[in-house]
């Protein structure tokens, strides 16, 4: 079923009489387009991430404290992430009132994040640390604010599906989709992890501050 | 196979009714059909604007101070502009938006593109960048004028133009350009993967397709790369942050920024610029690869490594990068690695040279007008990529990087041949478009003119790069080791360059002109096997196929089988029930050392 | 068969330009010799390559176009073929590859001995810098510079008092003597180009940059800049006179250190300088 498993078939030798499997993956369209669209946020995700690797190492870099309601924010997508999940398995076993009830209750765990997002913002902004005051702060923003982005994306994915989930709670893309904001959710959770963590081990200084050795002669 | 049945009824169902009237069916057209027309004349139109900059460029190179309009503002804003149109606005958008949307439908056998919705979305996107793009044009002190790299620090500092307003269209436009390209990369994949028709294995399909699909994974992880120093750039530029801006006195005045570094810039900026230069190579290599074959006769010779030498150039195109910064003041000890892995991606691309050119020898060559753009092609891309491996040969690109031979590289190798090739591709596959031939006669006007021209002004600018002309000069008045012999063949090299654009309207006129008049096509002109010349219509109506989808016996090169009554065999026809000897005896010779 | 001839006429027309060509290298002036071999050696096997692949290329098309009745071969794939070839090419690569390399490893290091300038880069004109008696550079930050201070050194730093400052964009070297070219600059990128010298390296704002050659041949060599640097990169010129030992010594002794470039003597002490320079300038890092 793999379709790049065949990769050393010679085919003018295959015979033309039977048809052969032509290894198409075993999932819908819409799930093997969100896995690649995934991907390409991973390579986004971690071309930033390489690039604040780098720039950290040129000095003047000063990391910025993560304000503590960080913490409540991981947890409110967290359960997202744990609500979405749940409708989803609601949905599959015939339940179609209880898993609009989490499925609401998914978005409204994304709304609390993103609002507390930027309520984090606030109290840095208020704290003194500006956009532009170093480049630790601007990661920071950068970070949140695209992966702030995505999510927003994925609230309007969640919107749509919701109201398939009003209107034609039994149909086989109303199943589909519930599964895929679940996945989306998920995969949101992993990158919003993963960058916490980066911001964590620099706050805690466990990267190896490497010598650039700019601004001598 | 539950899941993949699905897809089938799905679309079949999508596609049960036609869209009616004008605007449905050709502006917000959902139909890959037309969204790759509408691809395809954007990308045109755009280029046009390139090509007549790139006119502007050369008057001032040839014949300096000739053209009152063309200072030296002007001049790198035409620089500029020209580089980014080409790359990215004309060839990635005509190569994956134009190629791919009307192709790869067809050649695997499927209806349309398994998000079509998506899919429209993606053309209007890329025309809202063409559109930013264009804006520039308009606003305060013009586009940006800071070479198609876009290097800060020079980017946004006063003494580049376009610094108010230019630069901050151009990162825009490319940030919706990224946007615009991941909606249609998203497209082709999962089309490829899921939507091909039954017996469709992935080592059946065309090469086309194969250059396409892996150019369009290249793509989607090489843009974001771009994506990222854009958006990047932006805040420096917008809001004086500092990713790489270090303490610069700008002019006599020290600026705010302090401790960021050009060199990111560059790492970012050519993570995604080398693969960007497979992203438009791989279609053209997939593409010509169909061509030669079907324009020979002769199956396409050593079909998998031709598979294995896209996937290996696609892979290896992510550890190159650095390649272009030999000289940047990075490490330099990266010079070993990066040099290494450059000359090493030679190998694979060689093979695919061998490949063509031993698929030529004994076959029956057609010299058909996309024929002549294939043989251009593999010329133009050979000299071409024998230059490339001086640039990459780390030492030896010391002396030559930022001269004209680097501009004489680039242009014949990732500039004039895919455009050899889109040429070709658009002879070969216009008849499927419009139902119509090219006009032969103009085609091979337009060809010679094209070929000979282009080659009589890139192969000897390669030597005034040997005299160690720096590129992106505005003038060469007063530099005394350039011999008077060198403006003597910038001379003529501007004249050719302006031939050979002047030709490109003949082109034009041939493209207008035999969509009415020209000579009706049939369905399948040039007796070939691939699946989007078996469609029951031509050009293919809404749905492609029909009432029922191909299914597909053999793969796509049976040109010229022994045995067989004519010298191609389509890929959806079936096998004969008394002719069962055959696949059997070849099977014999294949095993065969 | 025309088609076949132009093609092959083509490929000759290039091989007599190559040979025939006017444009070729200006005279080498350092010691980089290697890496013009090492340029000698692709272009011989590129060159050898491009005229056998295209012109089997031509005769092919020449000899295989259409004729009726004809027929092509059925023939997928020939591995030993293929392999053969890869393996050829592989060892073709190879000899490119190698002396490249070899001729890198020189090129990034410094050897023992060698003297030291800086190049100092601006829009759109160039400034150099001598280590001066005690053959080190001192610290320098371009958010130090003023106009009293062009190239930005610390008055801190008793190593950069006695710093030779060149301004004018005429460079001086003495010949014979390998010589390491730090590399600084103040605004946006720039690169150092003297075509005789075959060596190049980007400035970098922010950062230090190095390349290193030994002048060879006395005489008169242009400065060019070769990385985009604005509306003035093509007139950002310099000079530099590469000239015996006996008359560079007397034109490096005429340029002023920074001690006297304030109009001090090199023997005034530290901290009055450095109150000369941030009363006046008002630079603080």
């Amino acid at each position: 079923m793999n379709p790049l498993g065949s990769l050393g078939a010679k085919p003018w030798l295959q015979p033309a009489q039977d048809v052969p499997a032509w290894g198409r993956l075993p999932f819908a369209p819409a799930q093997v387009g969100l896995a690649i669209f995934m991907a390409v946020v991973t390579a986004l995700f971690g071309l930033l991430a390489a690039a604040y690797l780098m720039r950290m190492t040129l000095g003047d870099w000063r990391p910025l404290p993560e304000p503590p309601i960080l913490w409540l924010n991981t947890l409110a997508l967290a359960l997202g992430s744990a609500a979405l999940q749940r409708s989803s398995t609601l949905l599959r076993r015939g339940d179609p009132a209880r898993a609009s009830t989490a499925f609401v209750a998914g978005g409204g765990c994304a709304g609390a994040f993103l609002a507390g997002q930027i309520a984090a913002w606030a109290q840095l902004d208020a704290l003194g640390y500006f956009v532009a005051t170093n480049p630790a702060n601007t990661f920071f923003y950068l970070l949140t604010a695209l992966h702030g982005l995505h999510l927003l994306g994925g609230l309007a994915a969640w919107a749509r599906t919701a109201w398939h989930l009003r209107s034609a709670p039994g149909a086989r893309a109303t199943r589909l989709g519930v599964g895929l904001c679940a996945a989306y959710w998920h995969f949101l959770l992993v990158v919003w992890l993963a960058l916490l963590a980066l911001l964590m081990a620099d706050d805690a200084g466990w990267m190896p501050a490497m010598h650039h050795g700019a601004g001598t002669g | 196979m539950a899941q993949t049945a699905f897809v089938d009824e799905g679309l079949d169902h999508e596609h049960g009714h036609e869209p009616q009237g004008f605007i449905a069916k050709y502006i917000w057209s959902q139909d890959h059909k037309v969204i790759a027309i509408q691809y395809t004349l954007t990308a045109i139109a755009v280029g046009l604007l390139a090509l007549v900059m790139s006119w502007l460029m050369r008057m001032q190179i040839g014949f300096p101070g000739s053209l009152e309009m063309v200072d030296q503002e002007r001049y790198y804003q035409f620089v500029t502009m020209h580089g980014m149109i080409m790359v990215i606005y004309l060839l990635t958008a005509l190569f994956l938006g134009g190629f791919g949307n009307y192709l790869i439908p067809l050649m695997i056998g499927a209806r349309d593109m398994v998000f079509p919705y998506v899919n429209m979305l993606s053309y209007w996107t890329y025309l809202l960048s063409v559109l930013v793009l264009v804006a520039s044009f308009f606003v305060p002190g013009g586009p940006t004028g800071a070479g198609w790299t876009l290097y800060p620090p020079q980017a946004i500092l006063p003494g580049t133009p376009g610094r108010d307003w230019g630069i901050i269209l151009m990162l825009v436009s490319l940030v919706i350009f990224v946007a615009a390209f991941t909606m249609g990369g998203l497209n082709y994949i999962t089309t490829v993967l899921q939507a091909r028709t039954r017996g469709m294995t992935m080592m059946r399909l065309p090469l086309t397709v194969w250059g396409i699909f892996v150019a369009t994974v290249l793509g989607l992880l090489a843009f974001p790369a771009l994506f990222v120093s854009g958006v990047m750039m932006l805040l420096d530029r917008l809001l004086g942050t500092s990713f790489f801006m270090p303490a610069v006195l700008s002019q006599g005045e020290m600026l705010e920024y302090s401790g960021g570094s050009p060199l990111l810039f560059q790492h970012l900026f050519w993570f995604f610029g080398h693969p960007e230069v497979y992203i438009v190579a791989l279609p053209g290599f997939g593409i010509v690869s169909d061509l030669i074959s079907t324009h020979a006769r002769k199956n396409i010779f050593g079909y998998r490594m031709m598979v294995w030498a896209i996937l290996a150039i696609g892979g290896l195109s992510f550890v190159v990068w650095a390649h272009h910064m030999y000289v940047s003041g990075m490490n330099p000890y990266f010079g070993f690695f990066f040099a290494f892995t450059t000359l090493i991606i030679a190998i694979p691309t060689a093979i695919k040279v061998y490949n063509w050119v031993l698929t030529l020898w004994r076959g029956d060559i057609h010299l058909t007008v996309p024929m002549l753009f294939s043989l251009a092609f593999i010329l133009t891309f050979v000299a071409g990529g024998m230059s490339g491996l001086f640039l990459g040969n780390v030492v030896v690109d010391v002396p030559l990087s930022d001269t004209y031979f680097v501009v004489a590289h680039f242009h014949m190798v990732m500039g004039v041949a895919p455009i050899l090739v889109i040429f070709g591709g658009l002879y070969h596959w216009y008849p499927k478009v419009t139902g119509r031939m090219l006009n032969d006669t103009l085609g091979k006007i337009h060809f010679w003119i094209t070929f000979l021209g282009t080659y009589a002004i890139f192969f000897p600018m390669h030597y005034l790069g040997f005299v160690g002309i720096p590129r992106r000069y505005f003038e060469f008045e007063g530099i005394a080791f350039i011999p008077d012999s060198a403006h003597l063949l910038n001379e003529w090299i501007t004249i050719a360059a302006l031939v050979v654009g002047a030709a490109q309207f003949l082109f034009l006129f041939n493209l207008a002109w035999s969509a009415v008049r020209g000579r009706p096509s049939g369905a399948n002109p040039w007796r070939s096997t691939t699946l989007e010349w078996q469609t029951p219509e031509t050009p293919p109506g809404h749905g492609n196929w029909g009432a029922r989808l191909p299914i597909v016996y053999r793969w796509a090169y049976d040109f010229s089988v022994p045995g067989a009554a004519e010298d191609y065999i389509p890929q959806n026809r079936p096998p004969e029930r008394d002719a069962p000897g055959l696949h059997g005896s070849l099977r014999a010779e294949g095993a065969a050392p | 068969m025309a088609v076949g001839v132009i093609l092959a006429a083509l490929v000759v027309g290039s091989v007599i330009f190559s040979l025939l060509s006017p444009w070729w290298f200006t005279p080498l002036a350092s010691n980089w010799g290697t890496i013009d071999d090492t340029l000698i050696i692709t272009f011989v096997i590129t060159g050898a390559v491009f005229a056998v692949l295209m012109l089997f290329m031509a005769y092919a098309v020449a000899r295989f176009r259409h004729r009726d009745g004809a027929r092509a071969d059925y023939e997928p794939e020939n591995r030993r073929l293929e392999l053969w070839l890869t393996g050829a090419t592989s060892v073709g690569i190879a000899a490119m590859l190698a002396p490249g390399l070899i001729v890198w490893n020189d090129f990034i290091r410094v050897p023992e001995g060698a003297s030291t300038v800086e190049a100092l880069g601006q829009q759109w004109s160039w400034s150099f810098r001598f280590p001066g008696a005690d053959g080190v550079l001192g610290t320098a930050d371009t958010s130090r510079i003023t106009a009293e201070n062009p190239f930005g050194l610390d008055p801190d730093d008793p190593r950069g008092r006695d710093d030779v400052l060149v301004s004018g964009g005429e460079l001086h070297l003495p010949a014979g003597t390998p010589v390491k070219v730090v590399l600084r600059s103040t605004d946006v990128l720039h690169n150092f180009y003297v075509p005789q010298f075959r060596a190049k390296m980007d400035l970098v704002p922010g950062m230090v940059s190095y390349f290193w050659f030994t002048p060879e041949k006395t005489g008169t060599y242009e400065i060019l800049c070769a990385e985009l640097c604005g509306v003035g990169h093509s007139l950002m010129r310099g000079t530099v006179v590469v000239e015996d030992e006996g008359t560079f010594r007397p034109w490096l002794e005429q340029n002023p250190t920074f001690a006297q470039s304030l109009g001090r003597r090199p023997e005034q002490d530290v901290a009055e300088i450095r109150d000369e320079v941030q009363g006046e300038g008002g630079a603080e890092p």
